[in-house]
């Protein structure tokens, strides 16, 4: 198999009118944490779906661990593990009864069966809720079970659709952890999220928006590529500067941290600082500093036509 | 070779999950003893106790021992007196009662004239012997009551006159079998299996796929290695235990309480109610990847069970329907389990001579199996 666990090249997806997935190419390197980075409905999901084999591509290629997709979904089925966004698993079964069901439906059983289940439980910290309904435990704990679910067959990809949207900080930090561990092990996964310091995790990642991939590669290099400079400024009336600032045509967009503007000024302005000094509306006690680009000023100028 | 252990997953999750919900499993017991008790005592097509009324016009002592005469044939009771027809006439339309009777004022006269009494049979075209005793008011819409008062129209009134009753020599002599007390019941518990088997089984498997996408299981089971038809047999067999449970419950207390008798042999009755159960299992799957929600399966299985109950021959007799709705009977499975399980309960008969219900049960079940597993695809297109 080539180096490569999933290869599309100009996927597209139609629903009716709405073009969900748009001429999407893309390469996933084995072993390693893919990301797809993108608001709700940018597509996110259904590019997962069409990489599982759910849906069918209106066009394109698509190779997933060296399966041609739609033709061989079934026998990928195997291979791949893919974790839901809503929980998926059976509410009103315990812990132990999920992964009994999930280990049958693999074709595990008696004591490979009851030594896979016993890892996971070990793994996931699932050991004490064990007897526990599904439904009555809390969101992090649920996420885990699901995340034990999906990789108990050992699947070579993994896809996990925002894993993380029901949990909090504490929770997602160990889990991403446990998706190192994975992938350490020589898994690979895919992995959609809508939280930029999960996105700053991945190996590699793409940007997507309205169905059209904007960018993608490792965090580093989508900072280092970015088309713009990062500006703070340290003002009082912020919110009166930013609305004047915003009218300017080479300020991308400018958000408001606390006590200062973070202004992104294109790329073709060679001398940002300067720039905006020159403006009428920044004073002399204003502080203005260059600062590092961040995965979120990335995410801004490569998605939304429209200036916030 | 992992087929069977994959089969073994769904159908021992639907086990626990069946095990867990109290209310479903308690229907399950309890539809067919409620069900039973409800229908096998209410359901009585020998009407009895009409409550009707009288115009008695004449008052003498022979009109009020015709009362008594008619009251003892336990059809009617007489529950109302009025003055005049008028009266009674409204009192029908009221529902107060079902049908008076008008006794005229010379009903002696026209008693002891009255062929089936006294003179023997003079000629019919004679008007003073021919004049009928009284007169019967009828609520005419409801056809069962109708037909019981009509069967009082030529009672014998011999016992009036203090003579012995003559008996007629009927024209026909009948012998009724299987059934020769005309007991209700016998008819209805058989039935009552098809019935309750058509709700439960329908309803359950209806649901069970539509469930699973409602709450979003589907979205998992589809990307792990599970056939569609492993995935529809795990969710129907145990549903085969559901039914075999229910057809015990109405078959066993039928015998015990209402004295159904269960002439035909173990194995036929359960060849036949397998064959049904599988059937109805079938039509539920393919009603549940059709229904994209709980709510529509629901009313599909209802759109089934409404002809299950009036069409299949379990209250009204097949024979008395026109043609085209015997036509739409014939396409349920229920129509053809009534008259298995009449056959093998009541009747002795082997199914194996009954082949075109057995065959057409047989046939639905395949059918039904391969439209569902083919409708239900593995992805979300």
């Amino acid at each position: 198999m080539s180096q490569f666990v999933i290869k599309a090249s100009n996927l597209n997806r139609n629903f009716g009118d709405l073009k969900a997935i748009q001429a999407l190419d893309l390469e996933v390197e084995k072993g390693r944490i893919y990301g797809f980075l993108g608001p709700n409905g940018c597509g996110k999901t259904t590019a997962i779906r069409l990489l599982t084999g759910l849906l069918k591509p209106s066009s394109g290629e698509v190779q997933v661990l060296g399966f041609k997709l739609p033709q061989d979904a079934e026998k990928l089925r195997l291979h791949i593990g893919y974790m839901t966004q809503k929980f998926s698993l059976y509410d009103n079964l315990t812990v132990i009864e999920n992964l009994q069901f999930v280990a049958r439906i693999y074709g595990l059983s008696g004591r490979l069966q009851r030594k896979r289940i016993d890892e996971l439980l070990d793994i996931y910290g699932l050991g004490q809720q064990k007897n526990q309904m599904a439904e009555s435990m809390s969101g992090g704990q649920k996420q885990r079970l699901a995340l034990a679910a999906a990789t108990l067959h050992k699947p070579e990809l993994l896809f996990l659709d925002e894993p993380t949207s029901a949990v909090d900080p504490e929770n997602r930090r160990e889990f991403w952890e446990q998706l190192f561990d994975l992938s350490d092990q020589g898994t690979s996964i895919l992995v959609s999220t809508h939280y930029m310091d999960e996105a700053e995790r991945c190996h590699k990642l793409a940007i997507l928006e309205e169905g059209i991939k904007r960018a993608d590669g490792s965090p580093e290099e989508l900072m280092q590529q970015m088309d713009a400079h990062v500006v703070e400024i340290a003002s009082s009336n912020l919110r009166q500067l930013k609305q004047e600032l915003l009218t300017l045509s080479d300020v991308i967009s400018a958000a408001q941290l606390g006590s200062r503007l973070r202004v992104l000024i294109k790329k073709s302005i060679s001398d940002p600082l300067a720039f905006l000094s020159q403006q009428r509306i920044i004073s002399s006690t204003n502080h203005l500093s260059q600062v590092r680009p961040s995965l979120e000023d990335v995410f801004v100028t490569c998605t939304g036509e429209s200036k916030l | 070779m992992k087929a069977p252990l994959r089969i073994y997953a769904i159908l021992s999750k639907e086990f626990t999950q069946l095990k867990r919900d109290r209310m479903t499993f308690g229907m399950i017991v309890m539809i067919p003893l409620i069900q039973l008790m409800l229908f096998g005592y209410a359901i009585n097509t020998n009407v009895r106790h009409i409550p009707v009324g009288v115009v008695d016009q004449s008052e003498t002592a022979l009109s009020r021992v015709l009362l008594q005469t008619i009251s003892a044939t336990q059809v009617i009771r007489f529950t109302e007196h009025y003055n005049n027809v008028q009266q009674a006439e409204k009192a029908i339309a009221r529902a107060e009662v079902r049908a008076v009777l008008v006794i005229p004022k010379d009903v002696s006269q026209r008693l002891v004239r009255h062929q089936t009494v006294g003179l023997g049979s003079p000629p019919s075209s004679d008007e003073e012997t021919s004049r009928p005793i009284a007169q019967w008011v009828v609520d005419g819409s409801d056809t069962m009551i109708a037909a019981a008062i009509k069967s009082l129209r030529s009672m014998p009134l011999s016992e009036l006159q203090n003579r012995p009753a003559n008996r007629q020599t009927p024209t026909f002599e009948v012998t009724l079998l299987y059934n020769p007390e005309q007991r209700s019941a016998v008819n209805i518990v058989p039935g009552l299996v098809a019935i309750i088997l058509t709700m439960t089984m329908i309803m359950f498997t209806s649901a069970a796929i539509v469930r699973e996408r409602e709450q979003g299981n589907l979205e998992m089971l589809i990307t792990t290695p599970v056939r569609s038809i492993e995935l529809m047999l795990g969710k129907i067999i145990p549903y085969l235990f559901i039914g075999a449970l229910q057809v015990t419950i109405i078959l066993g207390l039928g015998n015990v309480i209402f004295n159904v008798p269960i002439i035909g042999g173990l194995w036929q009755l359960i060849a036949a109610t397998l064959l049904f159960i599988f059937a109805s299992l079938t039509l539920g799957l393919v009603i549940s990847t059709i229904a994209t929600n709980q709510l529509q399966s629901m009313q599909m299985t209802i759109f089934v069970l409404l002809p299950s109950i009036l069409l299949s021959g379990f209250v009204f007799p097949y024979e008395g329907m026109p043609e085209v709705a015997q036509y739409i009977a014939e396409t349920l499975p229920a129509t053809h389990f009534v008259r298995l399980i009449r056959g093998v309960v009541l009747r002795d008969v082997e199914i194996i001579d009954m082949t075109f219900d057995v065959s057409w049960l047989a046939l639905f079940t395949l059918a039904g199996l391969v439209i569902a597993s083919l409708r239900f695809k593995k992805n979300l297109d």
